[in-house]
C-alpha cells in the first residue's frame, strides 16, 4: 500500500498534468449508458425531490417541459412529486453543472477529453444571463433557448470542433489566469478569447446569415460566463483522473445542491461526505438580501478543487468589489490562506501578481481539519424562489464537518 | 540577570494564540510579535489522535 504522502504526490501530479481538450458535443443520451428521458442530473450530492431548493425545482420544471414530458410547470411538479423522475448527481456520471446543474437527456454537452489520462468529462453549454435554467427559470423563453442551443447552435459548434480536430483548453485557461480571470466568477478574458476563436471559424462554415446572426447574438449577448462550463468540464476531467488513489487525503470534488454541500476525496472514491449547505457571504443586488437567498448551490466549486476561483483570487483584483471584498490585498490574502490547506501548487497555472508562484492545488483534508480552515468558494447567489434568478455574488466557506467525516472514514479504511 | 532587573527593561513580548492579548499590549504602546497559532484540530483530542496516526502512515 502507498503511504498517504505517496498517494497525495500521485494525485497532485495527476491534477497538474491534466491536458483537457474539447473534442466534441454530444447529448446526455449519447454519453450516459443508463440514461433515459426520465432521468435528470443535478448539481451537488444526492438529493430527493422534497429537499430540493426553489431554483432546482424550477429547473426541473424547465427540463421536463424541454423534454416534452410535461406541458406546464404544474404538470412537471406532479410528475416529480409522484416519483416519476430519477435524480442523480451530475458528478457521478462525469458531468458538472453550474448552479442548479439540471441536465437532461436531449441536452448537448461539451465533451472534454483529458488527453494525458484518457478520461472524459462533460458540461452543458452556458445559456448566458437572465431567465436561464441554471438559476431555476422555467419560462417559455427559457425552454425555447434550450431548444435553440440543441437544434441550431450545438450542431454548428460540433462542426467547428471536428474541423479543428479538438480545441486545447489549457492555453485558454492559462492565458485567462494572466488576464484577470479567476475563472469561476470572472470569465470575461477566457470568454472573449474563446469567442474570437469561434468567430474566425464560424465565418468559414458558409452558414446562412440568419443563423450566424443568431449565434453572434447568443455568444456576444449577456454571456460573459460562456467559458465557465468549459473550464468546469476541464477541471472535472482533471479531478476524475486523480480520483481513486488510496489512501490519498486530497479532495476531488466539492459540490452543492442548494440544500447540502458534499465533498469527495481521492482515497475513498464514490463516497460523499455532506452537511447542510451554508449561506453565502455575498454582496446582493439592489432590493435583495440574505433572506432571499438560496443556500450555496452548484458544481462550479470544481474550480476551487483545481486551484482556481477563490483559490486564485489573487489573480483577479477586478473581481474584488463584485464579491463584496475590500481591497486587492484581501484577494491575495485569500489565495495565501488557501496555500496552507493544499498539498502543493500548480506548475502550469501561475499568478502574475504573486511572483509567478503556482496556484494552490490539491486540498488536503488533513490540513483542513488540523488548521480548522475550510476552502473558500467564489460563487453566484440564486434567489430561493424559482425563476427569480441571480441576486448577488460572494464567497462561501465549506463547513468543516464533511472534512472531519472524510478524515474519520479514511482513517478507518486505512486501519482495515 | 536578577529577576528584578527584568522589570526595569523594556518588555519584549511574543504572544501566541489569542490575538486580543497582543492587541491590549499594543494599545499600551508595547512591542508585541503575535504568532497566529491554534491547537491542532481546534483542540479535539480524538481528531488529534487520528491525525497523529495518519501522519505515521505518510
Amino acid at each position: 500500500m502507498k503511504t498517504i504522502q505517496e498517494a497525495n504526490d500521485d494525485v497532485l501530479e495527476r491534477l497538474r498534468l491534466a491536458e483537457p481538450r474539447l473534442v466534441d458535443v454530444k447529448t446526455v443520451s449519447e454519453i450516459v449508458p443508463d440514461a433515459d428521458a426520465h432521468t435528470l442530473y443535478h448539481a451537488g450530492p444526492p438529493i430527493t425531490w422534497e429537499s430540493m431548493s426553489g431554483p432546482m425545482k424550477g429547473a426541473v420544471y424547465a427540463a421536463l417541459m424541454y423534454e416534452e414530458i410535461a406541458s406546464s410547470p404544474d404538470e412537471a411538479e406532479k410528475i416529480a412529486a409522484a416519483g416519476g423522475i430519477r435524480f442523480q448527481p451530475c458528478h457521478e456520471v462525469g458531468i458538472v453543472g453550474p448552479m442548479t446543474g439540471i441536465t437532461s437527456w436531449s441536452m448537448p454537452l461539451y465533451v472534454v477529453n483529458n488527453q494525458k489520462y484518457g478520461n472524459f468529462a462533460y458540461s452543458t453549454i452556458n445559456e448566458g444571463m437572465g431567465n436561464v435554467i441554471r438559476f431555476g427559470a422555467y419560462e417559455a423563453e427559457t425552454v425555447d433557448r434550450l431548444k435553440w442551443i440543441e437544434k441550431s447552435y450545438a450542431p454548428v459548434l460540433k462542426e467547428v470542433i471536428h474541423r479543428e480536430e479538438g480545441i486545447d483548453l489549457v492555453s485558454f485557461i492559462g492565458k485567462a489566469l494572466q488576464m484577470g480571470d479567476e475563472l469561476h466568477m470572472r470569465n470575461i478574458a477566457s470568454t472573449v478569447m474563446f469567442r474570437d476563436f469561434l468567430y474566425a471559424r464560424l465565418v468559414e462554415l458558409d452558414l446562412p446569415l440568419t443563423i450566424l446572426r443568431e449565434i453572434a447574438a447568443f455568444l456576444s449577448g449577456k454571456n460573459d460566463q460562456l467559458f465557465l462550463n468549459l473550464v468546469m468540464a476541464a477541471n472535472k476531467a482533471a479531478a476524475d483522473a486523480a480520483d481513486g488513489i488510496f489512501p490519498s487525503s486530497i479532495v476531488t470534488a466539492i459540490a452543492r445542491n442548494g440544500y447540502e454541500v458534499g465533498i469527495r476525496i481521492s482515497g475513498l472514491p464514490g463516497r460523499w461526505f455532506t452537511t447542510l449547505a451554508p449561506p453565502v457571504d455575498a454582496l446582493f443586488f439592489p432590493g435583495f438580501s440574505q433572506e432571499d437567498a438560496c443556500p450555496d448551490i452548484g458544481d462550479s466549486a470544481i474550480l476551487e478543487v483545481l486551484g482556481m476561483g477563490a483559490f486564485a483570487m489573487g489573480v483577479a483584483p477586478g473581481l474584488v468589489p463584485f464579491l463584496g471584498m475590500h481591497g486587492a490585498e484581501n484577494a491575495l490574502a485569500t489565495t495565501e490562506a488557501m496555500y496552507e490547506i493544499c498539498h502543493g501548487e500548480h506548475d502550469r497555472y501561475r499568478s502574475a501578481f504573486n511572483g509567478e508562484r503556482g496556484l494552490p492545488l490539491g486540498i488536503d483534508i488533513m490540513k483542513v481539519v488540523e488548521l480548522q480552515r475550510s476552502p473558500k468558494i467564489n460563487t453566484a447567489v440564486a434567489s430561493k424562489e424559482a425563476g427569480v434568478g441571480m441576486i448577488g455574488a460572494g464567497v462561501s466557506e465549506v463547513p468543516l464537518q464533511p472534512f472531519v467525516d472524510a478524515l474519520v472514514a479514511l482513517d478507518e479504511a486505512i486501519q482495515n | 540577570m536578577a529577576v528584578k532587573d527584568l522589570f526595569r527593561q523594556e518588555l519584549k513580548v511574543v504572544n501566541i494564540g489569542l490575538r486580543a492579548f497582543a492587541e491590549d499590549l499594543e494599545k499600551q504602546d508595547k512591542r508585541v510579535v503575535h504568532v497566529d497559532w491554534k491547537p491542532a484540530a481546534g483542540g479535539d483530542e480524538r481528531l488529534q489522535s487520528i491525525l497523529e496516526r495518519m501522519r505515521k502512515k505518510t
